[in-house]
């Protein structure tokens, strides 16, 4: 019996029924559905990490206790986690350690596309890049064996496309046997210092060289000839494009991207007139092989930047005149208006933008829904650079700038991310005076991804009731002695705070306290009376309009004369932040 | 219709529901024993952005995105959206809309207007167009929020896939108490 499952589901599977038994991750798009999927498997203790150095040391810790292990996360994340992960190459593993990572090319929901391959090569780790659903499976599965035959962690690549694309999935049985997890002294395999690691290291260079051969006959790594003509090596979701793309090719589909099988490269190179080399991002591949002293295309045909399709390497291999693509009638529509992600109604965050765009405030953003803070009509970010910046940029903003633009500089973050790497960086801002005001938005979730618990919302990945952050304690303790608490939804209030503390001269944080309005349950968020706009007493002057609020629509008159604004009672949650800003009484609970 | 694959795209805004239609869609597809494949982006575009599912099936699908301009099939959960993306359809295609509109940021704002007689322009381009009132049918069927199954129901009739299919389908993947409600408004949406 086959099933559809997302790559993300298939990932979950794979896990289950390689016999892993724990697992962590950091939510992060397109990777946050596999530890979603894996609590559907009760063998396995599953949770969330407050980021993805954490995530990985809890699979490594795991592994060194004898158990398979799983950590997952987003391209961006392997960074958070690179440290536990490049010396954790040299330690090797005791049960099966594999560390999913998933790419985000054309940046669909990312703030750059660095090509995760170039971490497997780093970190002398071997990485298997599946190209569908069953292969995230299969991969899975393999890798979890992999780790245990060569005794190294192994990377799995996915990308938006493979995570999130659902295909046809025959299922299989967990296995059994595996040996019972136990401490077992190894100070020169586990205790990293130079003298062990110096002995350490020569191991993960053979080791490269025996995946490497092991690449050369594994079936993972296949050839499908056809032309003699054209054959492309590919890997992965551009596998699927360039069967489709170029289908009397040749194709060396490759199943592990890292290390390379060098002779079975040799051996397809060998057989085809002409080589080329198609992947999205880095040509990682093609480098290797060029400097193989194959004569291979790549990057000279396709893009370095976003995703590649069926479509575009047929254009980049017909304007190369390799091939000859019919031209194809182009249907033309009119321009419309975009429609761009936007806060939801009732979303806590929109008052604070609100207040801080009028304050003036030059405000250092970060990672999350509250990124979006910075679309007109808000206007009320400045910088998102990656995950916890926000106040460590403020702290160091405020020391290149004179004392009155000092006073402007405001760092907005999340609960989840301020828990995942801006406790370090107010530390920081504590411990060195720097002046800078800090915003933490405390909705009591991590919500971009999809409303993930995190250490301040009271409850873990299962759902199970656990230990909760204070936020404000957290704060003082690390050293910021004015810390204040205000309601988003009360404007003048939050205006009042933003002022004080930014004509404050010393460190300070204002922590929000309305929980997002998608998480549903008891002291969670809670709907208020449903507004409408009094259509006798709006004068539309539009002063509703500023917080840019779904809910609230402008309604032009026809006969040209002022229109006024309509709230869509479907859609309002009656957060009254736009019956604040109403001068006319206007706006009222609907009757 | 061995080799051919047919080309499915679902559009809309975030939080209409498009997903669930498009996992409905594929059960269906792998029910009557195709292959399918199915493709959409999470995270940042559910917050009211613009989004696109794609589905795909026939004998053997590579690639999980359909590729540009060889959508056989649009189905519109919105009216500007459908608009929108009519440049992914090849020549001839089928357009299936819902008489549904939802204003974008620049017309909440009353900075642009919502495009006039768009149903028109589409029809223009695609003479095989049904616009579907799915709100009012579904009020009919019992519940404003089988909107979606309508449209469904609308496509369905396009595609060679028996009736017991699709009922199977949408047990499998609608909660037990909506299902009655949505079976009347997939036979309704069937029906147009």
């Amino acid at each position: 019996m086959k099933e559809i499952l997302s790559g993300n589901e298939a990932f979950a599977r794979g896990a289950y029924e390689a016999g892993c038994l724990v697992a962590s991750a950091y939510p992060g798009t397109p990777s946050t559905e596999i530890l979603e999927n894996v609590i559907n498997y009760k063998e396995i203790n599953a949770s969330w990490a407050p980021n993805e150095k954490v995530a990985l040391e809890v699979a490594i810790g795991a592994s060194f206790g004898g158990a398979r292990a799983l950590a997952c996360m987003k391209h961006v994340g392997v960074n958070v986690a690179a440290d536990p992960l490049f010396t954790a190459s040299y330690t090797g593993v005791k049960g099966g350690l594999v560390l999913v990572a998933a790419d985000d090319p054309e940046m669909h929901s990312s703030q750059d596309e660095q090509d995760s391959r170039n971490y497997a090569r780093f970190a002398k780790v071997p990485m298997l890049e599946p190209a569908d659903s069953q292969e995230c499976l299969a991969f899975t599965r393999l890798a979890f064996e992999l780790s245990e035959q060569f005794d190294t962690p192994v990377m799995l690549r996915s990308c938006t496309r493979i995570s999130h694309g659902k295909s046809l999935v025959e299922l299989g049985e967990r296995v059994s046997g595996l040996p019972a997890p136990k401490l077992v002294k190894d100070a020169p395999k586990l205790v990293m210092l130079p003298g062990n690691a110096r002995v350490r290291h020569p191991m993960v260079e053979e080791r490269t060289v025996k995946l490497s051969e092991y690449g050369d006959s594994a079936a993972i790594n296949r050839m499908e000839l056809h032309s003699s003509e054209i054959g492309v090596i590919c890997a992965g979701v551009t596998y699927q494009y360039v069967r489709e793309a170029l289908p009397d090719a040749s194709v060396l589909k490759l199943g592990m991207v890292w290390p390379l099988p060098a002779k079975l490269i040799q051996e397809f190179a060998s057989k085809v007139a002409q080589l080329f080399v198609v992947e999205e991002l880095d040509p990682f591949i093609e480098d290797q092989v060029k400097a193989m002293g194959i004569a291979c295309q790549g990057k000279e045909l396709t893009t370095l930047c976003g995703e590649l399709s069926p479509g575009r390497i047929q254009a980049a291999f017909d304007k190369a005149g390799i091939i000859k693509v019919a031209a194809s009638e182009a249907i033309a529509i009119e321009p419309v208006p975009p429609r761009p992600p936007n806060m939801c109604p009732g979303c806590p965050h929109r008052g604070v933008f609100y207040q801080l765009n009028r304050a003036n405030a030059y405000v250092t953003g970060d990672i999350g829904c509250y990124t979006l803070g910075f679309m007109p009509p808000l206007n009320a970010m400045d910088t998102c650079v990656c995950m916890g910046a926000s106040i460590s940029m403020a702290s160091g903003m405020v020391r290149a700038l004179p004392p009155e633009e000092q006073k402007r500089v405001v760092a907005v973050i999340g609960d989840s991310t301020f828990l995942h790497t801006g406790i370090n960086s107010l530390m920081e801002m504590a411990w060195n005076k720097a002046p800078a005001t800090v915003i933490i938005l405390d909705n009591r979730i991590t919500a971009m991804t999809g409303r993930q618990e995190n250490p301040a919302s009271g409850f873990t990945l299962s759902g199970d009731e656990t230990s909760m952050v204070n936020i404000p304690e957290l704060c003082r303790v690390l050293g910021i002695k004015h810390v204040r608490v205000v309601d988003p939804y009360d404007l003048d209030a939050t205006r009042l705070a933003i002022e004080e503390e930014m004509n404050r001269p010393e460190p300070s944080v204002i922590i929000t306290n309305r929980p997002c309005c998608l998480i549903k349950g008891a002291d969670r968020f809670e709907k208020g009376k449903v507004l409408e706009v009094d259509q006798g007493k709006c004068t539309g002057c539009k002063a509703c309009l500023r917080i840019g609020c779904p809910a609230i629509e402008w309604k032009p008159n026809p006969d040209g004369n002022k229109g006024k604004a309509f709230i869509d009672p479907q859609l309002c949650t009656g957060c009254t932040v736009c019956q604040q800003l109403c001068k006319f009484n206007a706006i009222g609970g609907r009757k | 219709m061995d080799t051919a694959i047919t080309n499915i795209l679902l559009v809309g805004v975030g939080g209409q529901g498009i997903l669930l239609a498009s996992e409905i869609l594929s059960e269906a597809f792998m029910l009557a024993g195709f292959d399918v494949k199915k493709s959409e982006i999470h995270g940042m575009s559910q917050r009211g952005g613009s989004v696109v599912s794609h589905v795909r099936f026939g004998k053997e699908v590579f690639s999980p995105v359909v590729p540009e301009g060889q959508g056989d099939i649009l189905f519109g959960f919105e009216l500007l959206e459908t608009y929108r993306y009519l440049s992914l359809l090849k020549p001839g295609a089928t357009v299936v809309a819902n008489d549904y509109k939802i204003a974008p940021p620049s017309v909440l704002l009353g900075q642009a207007v919502y495009p006039q007689a768009l149903p028109e322009k589409i029809k223009a381009t695609f003479p095989d167009f049904l616009l579907v009132d799915g709100q009012g049918l579904a009020l009919r069927a019992g519940d404003v929020r089988a909107a979606n199954t309508v449209m469904l129901g609308a496509v369905s009739k396009r595609l060679q896939i028996a009736d017991a299919v699709w009922q199977q389908a949408l047990e499998k993947m609608v909660p037990k108490k909506a299902l009655e409600i949505n079976l009347k408004a997939f036979a309704m949406g069937r029906e147009l």
